[in-house]
Parts: C-alpha cells; sequence; structure tokens
C-alpha cells in the first residue's frame, strides 16, 4: 500500500510545495487511485524543495525539486506503473544522493520533522509522543527529573547555554500558589529558521517538553510567545493545542494525576528585543517589550510577579527525548561541557542550504563541505556568521574549532540559536558589519543610552567607511564605542550589538583598512568602490549588458567594442551578470 | 451595501466580539489591536479611545504600544502588499538590488504606498525561506531566487491583473 507525504513548511510552500500537494491529490482522486496524501514537516533539504516521499511497504522514495509539471510523470509511472521516477529521485533503498546531508546527522530534535504528519496527533503517539510525560507523571518525582535534567547536561537552545536542569532548579524552590512557564518561540535573529520548522514539523514535542517542565517546577499555565509572522507555525500549535484537550493531555487531572495545565498561545507583534526574557515577558503581559534589570530573574519574579520558567523551543523538544532515551544516552553526545545536539539553519552561499542536526562538537570545516557540500559557484570560503546580530564572524582559518557553547564564546562570536550562514570572498565584512548594527540599531528598544545612541554613531561610522569615507582612527573609534555599550547596556541585546564589529576587527581588519585607507573594497562588493568597465579584447558587441543596463550608461554600435558610460552608470552589476565572454570587468 | 461595505461591517462587529471576550483577560491590549488590524486593515485613532474606555488604559500608553512594535499601522496599506527580505542570507545574496528594482519600478521607499494606493513596500528581519534567497513575498506569496528581471516581471504580473480589475 503507497503512501505519500509532501514537504510543506513554509520553505516547501515557498517553492511551491502547496501546488504539488494539491495537484497530487486531484491527480489521484480522478485517476481512482486511492492513495493516501499527507503532508509532513520540514525535511531539512531546503535546497532540494518542493520535496515529495512517495513510502510503500519496502522502500520509500524520495523525489526532489517536484514542480507541477513533473506530478504527472510520477503518477503516471511510478504510482499506476510502479516504475520510480529513477533520474528524480534522491534517496531511496537503491539511490543515496544525499546521503553525504543525511549521514553526519544525529537527529533528536528533528526527529519528527519530515517524518509525520504536524496536523495528526496520532502519529505523534505513534512515535513514543506523550509516553515521556506519562513516564514522569506515573514513576517520578520533581527532584527525579531535575536530577535527569541537569546530568544530561542539556543547556539551553536559545543561545545563552545556561544548564537548563538548573534553571528548573531554580523555579521548583520557589514558594508560589502561581507559577508559569513560558516558550520562547519569537525567533528573530535573520537566518535563523530552526524553531519554525520545529513548531510546522512536529509541534507537540514541544508542548510535551512543556508539560514535563510545568510538572516540575509546579505551574499549571503557560505561554507560547511566537512570532506573528510565522502564521504556518501558529496554526500548526492551535491544532495540536485543540488535539491536546480532546485527548486529555491538557487541562485537568492530566492522564489520571492531579497535575492540571494549560497553555496560550500569544503572538508577538515584531520586536527583536522581545527575545530577550524580561521584554518577553513585558509584551505578554501586554506593555511595550522593554527588558528590566536582573535580578530579580524569572525565576524568582517573572510574568505578573510570579515565578517563571522561560525555556526556547528547542530546549523543549529536546526533554521528552532525553526522558524516554535516559540522561545517559544524551550525554554520551556531544563534548565535556555541551552535551547532546544542536540544529544549525545553514543558508548564505552555501550548495545545501536547509536544516541539519549534529552532535555538539563537530567543526565548521564539517558542517560547511561534508553536510553542506561546499561553497555555491566554485568561490572561495571566507567565514561563517554564528548568533546573528549578537555574534560574529568566524574566519575560514580556523574551520577546524569544533563547536560547543564555549569554544564559539572564545572566538568572539556566540553560538546564538543556531543560524549558520556561510561568507564567500564576494562578501564584503566591513558591509556585513554595517549591515547587522543596522539591524541592532533599529530594534534596539531606546532604554538605554548607550545602545540607543551608541549603535546609531557606531552605525554611521560603518556607513561612511563603505562609500569610502572613512577616516584614520574610526577603527578605534569603533572599538572605544564597541567596550563602552557592551559594558552600559542592560539586556543582551545592546551587550551583544557590537559583536559583529569586533570579529570581524578582529579577523579581518585588513578589510577596514583597505576602505579607509585605499578607498578599495577588496571583496569587489561595495558599489560606492567599485567600478564596472569593458576589456576592449573579450568584447565582441552582442550588446546584451545594453539591454541589461537600465540607467543607459551603456553605449556601442553592434559587433562594436561598447562602452559605459562613468557618470551615467549606477553600479546595479547587471551587465557583469548578464556577460558571458568576461568582458566586463569590476574593479 | 455593496459586497466590501458588508464584508467590512462583518469584520468590525468580529474585532467587537474579540474586545468583548478578551477584554478582561491579563496582557489582553496587544491581541485586541491584532484583532483590530486584522479588521481594519491598520489602527483607526478611533480604536484607539474605545479600546481605551473599555480596557482603562490611557490612550497615550496604547499609542506607546502601538508604536513599539513594528506590526502595527496607524495608516491604511495599498491592495497589495510587498515585503522584502533583509535577512543575512538574502543580504548576501543580492537583496540590495531587488530593493533598488521595487524602487525604481514603484517609486516608493520603504514604508510608503504608491499614489493609486496598489502597493505597499515594506521590509522585514527575515521571512525565513533562507535558502530561496533572495526573497520577496508579495500578499501570502512567496517569491524567491530572485533577480532584478524577475522581480520586474512579477511586478508587471501584479499590475496587469490591476488594470483588467478596473476595466472590467
Amino acid at each position: 500500500m503507497k503512501k505519500i507525504k509532501v514537504g510543506l513548511g513554509t520553505c516547501g510552500i515557498s517553492a511551491g510545495g502547496e501546488l504539488v500537494f494539491n495537484k497530487l491529490k486531484e491527480e489521484i482522486k480522478t485517476r481512482n487511485l486511492g492513495i493516501e496524501v499527507n503532508e509532513t514537516g520540514c525535511m531539512g533539504m531546503c535546497y532540494e524543495e518542493a520535496l515529495v516521499e512517495v513510502v510503500d511497504d519496502n522502500d520509500s522514495f524520495l523525489y526532489s525539486n517536484v514542480t507541477v509539471d513533473k506530478v504527472g510523470r510520477i503518477v503516471n509511472e511510478h504510482l499506476i506503473n510502479n516504475k520510480p521516477v529513477i533520474e528524480w529521485i534522491i534517496k531511496s533503498n537503491e539511490v543515496s544522493k544525499e546521503d553525504a546531508f543525511l549521514k553526519n546527522q544525529k537527529r533528536i530534535v528533528l526527529r519528527n520533522c519530515g517524518v509525520i504528519d504536524p496536523t495528526s496527533i496520532d502519529e505523534y503517539i505513534e512515535q513514543d509522543g506523550y509516553k515521556a510525560i506519562e513516564k514522569v507523571l506515573k514513576n517520578f518525582t520533581q527532584q527525579e527529573v531535575i536530577d535527569l535534567i541537569i546530568k544530561s547536561g542539556l543547556r539551553g537552545r536559545g543561545g545563552a547555554g545556561f544548564t537548563t536542569g538548573m534553571k528548573w532548579k531554580f523555579a521548583n524552590q520557589e514558594k508560589s500558589e502561581k507559577k508559569y512557564i513560558v516558550c520562547n518561540a519569537d525567533e528573530g535573529d535573520p537566518g535563523a529558521f530552526m524553531d519554525r520548522s520545529v513548531l510546522e514539523g512536529d509541534p507537540h514535542s514541544v508542548l510535551e517538553g512543556m508539560m514535563i517542565a510545568a510538572y516540575v517546577i509546579g505551574s499549571d499555565e503557560a505561554y507560547i510567545y511566537c512570532r506573528a509572522e510565522y502564521p504556518l507555525a501558529i496554526k500548526r500549535l492551535r491544532t495540536a493545542l485543540r488535539q491536546c484537550e480532546l485527548k486529555g493531555y491538557l487541562g485537568k487531572n492530566i492522564l489520571g494525576s492531579n497535575f492540571n495545565f494549560t497553555i496560550k498561545i500569544k503572538e508577538g507583534a515584531g520586536a527583536f528585543v522581545c527575545g530577550e526574557e524580561t521584554a518577553l515577558m513585558a509584551s505578554v503581559e501586554g506593555k511595550r517589550g522593554v527588558p528590566r534589570l536582573r535580578p530579580p530573574f524569572p525565576a524568582h519574579k517573572g510574568l505578573w510577579g510570579k515565578p517563571t520558567n522561560i525555556n526556547n523551543v528547542e530546549t523543549f523538544a529536546n526533554v521528552p527525548w532525553i526522558i524516554n532515551n535516559g540522561w545517559e544516552k544524551y550525554s554520551s553526545l556531544g563534548t565535556e561541557k555541551s552535551k547532546g545536539t544542536k540544529v544549525f539553519a545553514l543558508a548564505g552561499k552555501i550548495k545545501r542550504s536547509g536544516l541539519a542536526e549534529v552532535p555538539m562538537g563537530m567543526t565548521i570545516n564539517e558542517i560547511v563541505f561534508d553536510l553542506g557540500g561546499g561553497i555555491k559557484n566554485n568561490k572561495k570560503f571566507k567565514a561563517v556568521q554564528m548568533g546573528g546580530p549578537s555574534g560574529g564572524c568566524i574566519p575560514a582559518s580556523m574551520g577546524n574549532l569544533k563547536i560547543d557553547y564555549d569554544e564559539i564564546v572564545r572566538t568572539g562570536a556566540i553560538m546564538g540559536s543556531g543560524g549558520l550562514i556561510v561568507l564567500d570572498e564576494t562578501t564584503c565584512m566591513v558591509d556585513l558589519a554595517r549591515y547587522f548594527l543596522n539591524f541592532t540599531q533599529n530594534e534596539s528598544c531606546g532604554k538605554c543610552t548607550f545602545c540607543r545612541v551608541g549603535t546609531k554613531r557606531m552605525l554611521e561610522i560603518l556607513e561612511r567607511i563603505t562609500i569610502g569615507k572613512g577616516k584614520e582612527n574610526d577603527v578605534d573609534i569603533l572599538q572605544d564605542l564597541a567596550n563602552k555599550i557592551t559594558k552600559n547596556s542592560l539586556c543582551g541585546l545592546g551587550q551583544s550589538a557590537p559583536n559583529p564589529v569586533l570579529t570581524t576587527i578582529k579577523y579581518f581588519r585588513e578589510e577596514y583598512v583597505s576602505h579607509i585607507h585605499d578607498k578599495k573594497c577588496p571583496a569587489h562588493s561595495c558599489s560606492a568602490l567599485i567600478d564596472y568597465t569593458i576589456d576592449e579584447v573579450n568584447c565582441k558587441g552582442c550588446g546584451l549588458c545594453i539591454k541589461a543596463c537600465s540607467s543607459n550608461a551603456i553605449t556601442g554600435s553592434k559587433k562594436a567594442v561598447h562602452y559605459i558610460n562613468q557618470e551615467l552608470c549606477i553600479k546595479c552589476g547587471r551587465c557583469f551578470d548578464v556577460c558571458n565572454l568576461d568582458a566586463v570587468i569590476k574593479n | 451595501m455593496n459586497d466590501t461595505e458588508v464584508q467590512e461591517k462583518k469584520s468590525i462587529l468580529n474585532f467587537k466580539i474579540d474586545l468583548v471576550n478578551k477584554r478582561h483577560q491579563n496582557g489582553s491590549l496587544i491581541p485586541l489591536l491584532q484583532a483590530a488590524q486584522d479588521s481594519y486593515g491598520y489602527i483607526p485613532e478611533k480604536v484607539i479611545y474605545y479600546i481605551s474606555e473599555l480596557v482603562g488604559i490611557p490612550a497615550a500608553e496604547i499609542y506607546g504600544v502601538i508604536t513599539f512594535y513594528s506590526q502595527f499601522r496607524l495608516k491604511p496599506l495599498g491592495k497589495n502588499l510587498i515585503r522584502i527580505c533583509e535577512g543575512t542570507a538574502c543580504h548576501v545574496n543580492g537583496a540590495k538590488s531587488i530593493l533598488t528594482a521595487l524602487q525604481d519600478e514603484l517609486g516608493i521607499t520603504v514604508g510608503e504606498t504608491t499614489d493609486d494606493g496598489i502597493f505597499s513596500l515594506q521590509s522585514v528581519a527575515c521571512l525565513g525561506c533562507c535558502s530561496l534567497a533572495p526573497v520577496v513575498m508579495i500578499n501570502d506569496a512567496t517569491h524567491g531566487n530572485l533577480t532584478m528581471d524577475k522581480i520586474k516581471k512579477i511586478l508587471k504580473k501584479y499590475k496587469t491583473e490591476e488594470k483588467i480589475r478596473i476595466a472590467s
């Protein structure tokens, strides 16, 4: 009996997955094939979307880059005549084109993503779902669960890496009638989409983790604070919550115990700073999301002044697996101080962009080259950016660095939530620092002067450097401002805002120097510092660049060498992109 | 009353029901504002006073919350909302040239609406489809792996559709 799964995470849908899904259903219906078509979450291979998996009794065939036009042939040849369309398949018993991406992974958080239908609680239960909460309620005391989570070595996956078991212990020790659990799903780092994929692909694992945490600290009410930019994740969460209520996993006297628990969803309204826990709580309370001083920590005084335990989506998703498989198995993965696995969102100039979950301690090179397949268009690997706007750039020369919380901090970057952007030789590091500063400057809530004004001043300096108006002592001023912002900001946003600048100065100082001193951009990226000319030998006068130019800056008659008028040229680079003869030169 | 007016009345009614249901909940202000924006397309001034009276929060404080969050707007949007992703992956894959193309074609910058009210242009920090970078979202449709030519063609499609709609 055949079954079909279509990857319908946000990435799948934007690659046309929904159209494929509907077309498949339609074809199967009109031909009366009686084959089930289900949706599933992100399979991780975003670079191969849309993905369709045909499962039969002995094998499963994964089709990649499926479009509506390809559906007909798959239906005719595979579904009707049982002859899989081999050239479109990337994985089956016989084909293993994408083994390199999959074999190095260890999927704990993503265990069900792309496997089960996220809208079906029964499929989650089939995969040992809600066994962990049952086990905990029946056999474990609160203290036993805390000890177990501490021994597993699980650390907060939101970025800071605080030991999860300790956090639970603090909240557990507070004496209060009312306590809250909060799930931080405000994944705001540009370039990070792990939490979104987990919520879209396996929402129940997060809910189960929250239930266990609630039992441990003695809470009966929780909030999931999710970005409004993730409509699909919110939809899947709502479905999952309704199913739990119907099945009795949420509500009163859960599974016959005296444990009561409800979960509500709060939609964020678009503010990066709300990823910070005190700002997040202010936002849940309906106020401006402005952080406050800690202590008191949320475990002591959190939401509406009550003890509150806040964990990230990925942290919660780890918990049921640890309970089911034992802390020993979890802590056998990873490095001495960072246990388990980490999900990374691979993006940028990498061949295979997508989601990958690997044991802690894997090196940067292994992730970029073995898993990610190396750099697109045969360019040179330059650096990885980790931790988003709070993180930093780690140069290619440190590619053998083992990724764990402490090693990454030593480089000046941070683990962050797990966005890993790969940069090649065409990325200008000064421009990248400017980009991140622009982001944090926009997102600064304005409470602390150094963050509010300091980031603005740093941004102005970076802007003038990238247009060739940098001054000799600009790098020193940047470093001075950076130190002051770090020391005098209240929350993580301000304290870490200068990291992208500091790390690029640390590892790529020569790029700053060439911008300021020689008025050159070594990566040929800053448009004010480059110009385009036409090579008289290579140009055959084909006219492609004339057609492509939107500012009418290129002239020349057919079969004669063309010419770019520098005064009209807006440096968009389209002539450079369209020329097949390498006749347009970027200087 | 024509269809759109009926629709409008209905959604405003829904908002009022939401308002009654949510006003006693803790921290209901943001969900209420979200409901208002869903119904009206933006947050009209009269709604601020209305909410203020019901939940007992001063209008000035509500205004403070509205302007803090990027989701809320105090002016109506154009018919088609174009959101350009400024995520890191998009940035390093040339989002800037896509933005230039959009601005050239529409004659507006980020945060503005065209005079004919057909397009609004906004930027977002990350749409989360980094593997398709550079990405632009028009209404609910995501367009990925864009080039300057591709985005111009896409805009043209929307413009023609709009013209056909007006003509009919």
